[in-house]
């Protein structure tokens, strides 16, 4: 009980360092009967950097995801997520981990019987026991934060399907989460609305220090959260201005094959790659 | 043939595996926190004020056609003044309570299923979970509490409005005199028959409610698969109204008689 206590105490500490790692897959592999969705997959976000996961539709992008949160059990393999071993958690356990991880799931998930308002506090409502007027005013907030204050009333049906989206990110920002899961959050979005989504992944991470695991399979979106960065100018205007070389390399590439690891990277690395399918993919 | 049977054996069995962990996981949210009271309300006011028109209208309906066909039967041995008694028996006992909840599958287990089937199509109910929220607690046990508790109170409204249905096809069509009929209701009716009409309901309203939200919850392939649970869900509730009620009735009768 005491060695229990030591070794949580010891993990808090290493996960408040700079430079610890939040999320590990060890050799994590998963089956569906026959069809193997993942092989043999590790690796390793660090706090406060960003992970995209790259892939065509199938290549078990959005399985990893999953099993990050604990939505899904690997068959095999090693998950550590904020110093605790998802794969070995119940599903009560798995309620303290998820405290801390925000998700956007591919065409937001949004709760089609709740309000904007409802549906961003939707945590905070339902599952603490902090006062309304904190709640409304945290949700208040993150709508400010995403600039869709003025839909605070309304319903998901009545959103554009990037206000969606950007809805869903503020839904998984509410209770300030140090790790965001994101599932195609940009998927079937046009260009510009892809891009004011971009915006509010890069804001999160730099403003707010959140650790990132994108999945996509839209290579433009990818590479410009990874060369961009944002700012706050003195005036507290925030603006995304091109990331430094430093700042870029905190962002890592992973493409998936067949549940497979086929590339580990920064952006340079993934455009220089000689490998057939990454160029296909990237052509 | 023999790995087709076996197939579906296999299936069969997973499936009443899931159901029977669903419903043990349904009762363990009954008695232990978190509750979502807000959401029992809004289940209590959907599945029970929801369902009345419908269960009047078919209370109504069906007692006044039986005081109709009774009334024909009755005229053979010339006993058309108990037909009271026959409305009430018929009613009480059997037709109150197995047509309340199939009028029940029909509008909330439909309802249940498409409403729990698109929440997981759209992965909605993933989002809850990520979110904290066990969906059995939060989406499954305010449906069973519901249709366990408010199925009995429209099984004795639509008693009641059945009887009066009765009532006004005696009154009017039969020519019985309402002192007649409500006094061959009071007279022909035994507590046994109350504890059988009120005790099945209970049974059918858990019934219905964990069906449609077991079906609801396993719908795969996007919005045609909603559709398909939809209709298992009627399909699989009335055909397990209809069999709980014949099992229900042989243990009360071997019980109470």
């Amino acid at each position: 009980m005491v060695q229990g206590s030591i070794e949580t105490q010891t993990a808090r500490q290493i996960l408040r360092e700079p430079g610890a790692p939040v999320v590990v897959f060890d050799h994590v592999q998963l089956a569906f009967d026959d069809k193997v969705v993942l092989r043999d997959v590790s690796f390793t976000l660090i706090k406060g950097h960003t992970k995209v996961i790259l892939g065509a539709s199938g290549s078990g992008k959005s399985t990893a995801l999953k099993i990050v949160v604990g939505l899904l059990k690997a068959d095999a393999g090693i998950v550590w997520v904020n110093g605790q071993r998802v794969d070995q958690l119940t599903e009560k356990g798995l309620m303290d981990v998820r405290d801390d991880l925000g998700m956007i799931f591919q065409e937001g998930a949004l709760f089609d019987s709740l309000t904007v308002r409802e549906n961003v506090g939707y945590k905070l409502y339902e599952e603490t026991a902090l006062p309304l007027a904190d709640i409304d005013r945290r949700v208040e907030e993150v709508l400010g934060f995403i600039g869709l204050a003025e839909h605070i009333g309304k319903m998901p049906s009545e959103l554009s399907g990037g206000q969606r989206r950007r809805v869903a990110i503020a839904r998984a920002m509410a209770f300030k989460p140090s790790i965001m899961l994101y599932d195609e959050a940009t998927t079937g979005l046009d260009p510009i609305t892809a891009t004011t989504v971009d915006d509010e992944m890069i804001k999160l991470r730099d403003l707010e220090n959140v650790s990132s695991i994108i999945v996509t399979h839209q290579l433009r979106d990818a590479f410009y959260v990874a060369e961009h960065m944002a700012m706050r100018q003195g005036n507290g205007e925030v603006h995304v201005v091109r990331a430094t070389r430093e700042k870029e390399r905190e962002a890592e590439f992973i493409m998936l094959q067949d549940g497979l690891i086929i590339f580990e990277g920064d952006a340079d690395a993934l455009r220089t790659s000689a490998d057939p399918y990454i160029r296909s993919f990237l052509s | 043939m023999l790995s087709l049977i076996e197939r579906w054996l296999k299936a069969s069995a997973h499936e009443t595996q899931e159901y029977v962990y669903l419903t043990s996981a349904a009762f363990y949210g009954v008695f232990t926190r978190p509750f979502y009271r807000h959401d029992i309300v809004e289940q209590f006011d959907q599945i029970g004020a929801g369902s009345l028109t419908v269960v009047l209208l078919a209370g109504l309906f069906t007692g006044a056609a039986l005081a109709s066909q009774s009334g024909l039967t009755l005229d053979q041995f010339g006993a058309r003044p108990v037909v009271g008694r026959l409305v009430s028996a018929s009613m009480i006992k059997e037709l109150g309570p197995v047509l309340t909840a199939l009028m029940l599958t029909g509008r909330i287990g439909s309802g249940i299923a498409a409403e729990i089937g698109s929440m997981v199509v759209t992965d909605q109910i993933n989002a809850l979970r990520a979110l904290g929220t066990d969906p059995v607690r939060k989406l499954v046990v305010p449906r069973v509490l519901a249709g366990i508790f408010m199925a009995p109170v429209l099984t004795v409204i639509a008693d009641f409005i059945g009887i009066l249905g009765g009532w006004v096809i005696a009154r009017f069509q039969l020519q019985v005199n309402s002192g007649l009929y409500w006094s061959s209701i009071t007279k022909g009716l035994y507590i046994q028959d109350v504890w059988m009409g009120l005790s099945k309901p209970f049974v059918f309203g858990f019934v219905i409610a964990t069906i449609a939200c077991h079906v609801g919850l396993r719908t795969t392939g996007g919005t045609a698969g909603v559709g398909k649970a939809t209709t298992l869900s009627v399909v699989a509730g009335s055909v397990a109204v209809i069999a709980s009620d014949f099992f229900v009735t042989q243990i009360l009768i071997a019980l109470m008689y």
